[in-house]
């Protein structure tokens, strides 16, 4: 009876000392990454909350806190710019991404099937995505010329009129939508790693029932699919957010302080920010428009999530049932 | 009677295979040209990059284009190194690259062997905190780092994007979904053995992860090869610029010149083309195998 307490205890004492060696141990490796995360992520984000209170400003003599006067100059359009970068941001998210979704998704099933040149095919539409995007962007930003550029050439040459692109507001957002497709290798990617996991008993079933190839898309492929169109939305809508090259160097507005023209139309939300901390220097409404940005991504991220359950086919989930 | 009923069922089959054989053909030619169309149209940008970089500046918007000068300028690539320091805008962005990579794939990997393999208290919780910074823009702190590194005189030094950019969270959920698959036994057995947690990181798990380490290397290098706003924000004397911010300098001081601004790009696009292609197959099975694809 003794014994068998003693070694209760020693077992309780033995496994007290392997945790806290394992915690040890845990920290000691995971420290790096903690550290840099601490330091320069979660402090400024913890101050950026505080700063967007304030009209702090780099070189003004004292800062005040103003209460919400940050933000309520944003939506009351006091701050000329907010509204016109919110609506090219929207234009932007919802055109470049469903755009995306739906070429690098036909990409990608193209590209499944049993296609002679696979790797070459998948090396050229991921070349794009490995050229700096402001080296591309500076490509396209000659492309579009409307007099001279290659893009009008190529459409009169086929008959269609030219565009205006990048120098009539209407068309600067269709012309950032054209790039950002221009970059979807990564996507494209993803996709077709995905459809190989797609098991061919499935497609079989079909070939039995006597159903031609756009059965198979519609009824395995796209289902099968969905986890992986889910992933690449939401990964897709939140890097459309943030999208800052194709403002800065497509619609650079060199001679304005401000980018983005004409009229502000391709004015995107990042850029915008940008502008107004470290052109005209106000980081205290800055940061409040840089919050309006955190809470917009949450917003659409917890969206996603909710319809998630409605939309996305998961296998495991129909196993368990 | 039967046979010519059997015979009949025959052809009938027969000709049900052939059409079905002449669709699926057709199906297979309509793929190839929606293919080579959709990736010639990817191409154009590139050869339109290409010729115009041995292009007299005149030539450069001829019309109709004329993809193959007669009089290839080969100059162009002499000149641009001439123009700027672009050889130091090479070297500062290949310093930047290297260091970053390096770093990135070094605390990413030990976290996420951490995160995988050793059951310390409150792991779960701290990775997915960690995990959500993912989809925090760099944009909403951005303002107040760039205060801190100016506090800490780090601002306009390449130290500064060093110590910001060694960490990827995506770097860790990389590493950490590939470490779960390795199983258990293999690194149970190692401990057995006596081997330290360390070197069963070193020995065991990292040459097992090949795929996830070229799959970081390459989005990482990629990354801050082509890196603009951070670098924009922080660096601004000439001598720390990196290639893309000096080919925006191209942009804005010789405006005119579009020949040379594609000669400095064609030449900055190269060590990130190289390493794409070399490690292409890893890179494609490595996010095959990790699940990142949800």
């Amino acid at each position: 009876m003794d014994y068998s307490l003693n070694t209760s205890q020693n077992f309780i004492k033995r496994t007290k000392k392997s945790n806290r060696r394992k915690l040890w141990l845990g920290l000691l490796f995971t420290s790096p990454v903690l550290l840099g995360y601490t330091i320069f992520v979660l402090i400024p984000l913890i101050v950026t909350t505080v700063l967007s209170f304030t009209n702090f400003s780099i070189g003004a003599k004292n800062t005040n806190f103003i209460g919400f006067e940050n933000y309520i100059n944003m939506f009351n359009g006091q701050d000329v710019y907010f509204w016109p970068s919110v609506k090219a941001t929207l234009l932007y998210v919802f055109g470049s991404v469903p755009a995306n979704i739906v070429f690098s998704f036909l990409i990608a099933v193209l590209l499944n099937a049993n296609i002679k040149g696979r790797a070459i095919f998948r090396g050229i539409f991921y070349l794009p995505v490995v050229i700096p995007l402001a080296s591309g962007c500076s490509i396209w930003l000659w492309m579009f010329q409307p007099d001279f550029g290659i893009v009008n050439q190529l459409l009169k040459a086929v008959g269609l009129p030219g565009g205006t692109w990048l120098s009539s507001d209407t068309t600067v957002i269709l012309s950032f939508i054209i790039v950002s497709m221009w970059i979807c290798g990564n996507t494209i990617v993803i996709f077709l790693a995905g459809l190989q996991e797609i098991p061919s008993h499935l497609y079989e079933a079909i070939d039995v029932d006597g159903g031609n190839a756009f059965h198979k898309l519609l009824y395995i492929t796209i289902p099968m699919a969905s986890p992986i169109i889910f992933f690449n939305t939401v990964m897709g809508v939140i890097n459309a957010f943030q999208a800052f090259v194709q403002t800065a160097v497509l619609t650079p507005g060199y001679s304005q302080m401000m980018m983005g023209q004409p009229n502000n139309s391709g004015l995107l939300y990042v850029p915008y920010i940008y502008t107004k901390a470290f052109r005209f220097s106000q980081m205290g409404a800055a940061s409040a428009s840089a919050i309006i940005l955190l809470i917009a991504i949450a917003i659409f991220t917890v969206i996603f999530f909710k319809m998630q359950n409605s939309l996305v086919y998961y296998e495991g989930d129909a196993k368990k049932k | 009677m039967n046979s010519t009923i059997i015979s009949q069922k025959k052809e009938n089959q027969t000709s049900f295979f052939i059409k079905e054989k002449s669709k699926q053909y057709a199906l297979k030619a309509a793929s190839y040209f929606v293919l080579i169309l959709t990736s010639l149209a990817v191409l154009v940008p590139f050869l339109w990059m290409l010729s115009a970089s041995i292009k007299l500046d005149n030539d450069v918007f001829e019309f109709p284009v004329r993809w193959i000068p007669e009089n290839p300028r080969w100059e162009n690539y002499k000149e641009i190194w001439e123009i700027l320091p672009f050889s130091i805008f090479y070297k500062n962005t290949a310093i930047l690259a290297v260091t970053i990579t390096v770093l990135s794939l070094i605390t990413s990997s030990l976290a996420a062997y951490a995160f995988s393999k050793i059951k310390f208290p409150g792991r779960n919780a701290i990775f997915i905190c960690y995990i959500g910074t993912i989809a925090v823009p760099f944009q909403v702190y951005m303002i107040p780092q760039f205060i801190m590194m100016r506090k800490l005189n780090l601002t306009d030094t390449l130290l500064s994007l060093i110590l910001l950019q060694s960490f990827s969270a995506f770097g860790v959920f990389l590493f950490r979904q590939f470490f779960i698959s390795i199983p258990e036994e293999l690194s149970e057995s190692a401990r057995m053995d006596g081997l330290s947690e360390f070197g069963i990181y070193l020995r065991i798990i990292l040459p097992l992860a090949k795929p996830a380490i070229a799959t970081l290397t390459i989005f990482q290098f990629v990354f801050v090869w082509n890196n603009f706003l951070e670098p924009l924000v922080y660096l601004t004397s000439t001598d720390k610029k990196t290639l893309q911010l000096g080919i925006r300098m191209f942009m804005t001081q010789y405006t005119a010149d579009y020949a040379l601004i594609m000669a400095a790009t064609v030449v900055s696009l190269i060590p990130v083309v190289i390493l794409f292609f070399s490690m292409q197959r890893f890179f494609i099975e490595g996010i095959a195998t990790t699940g990142i694809k949800g």
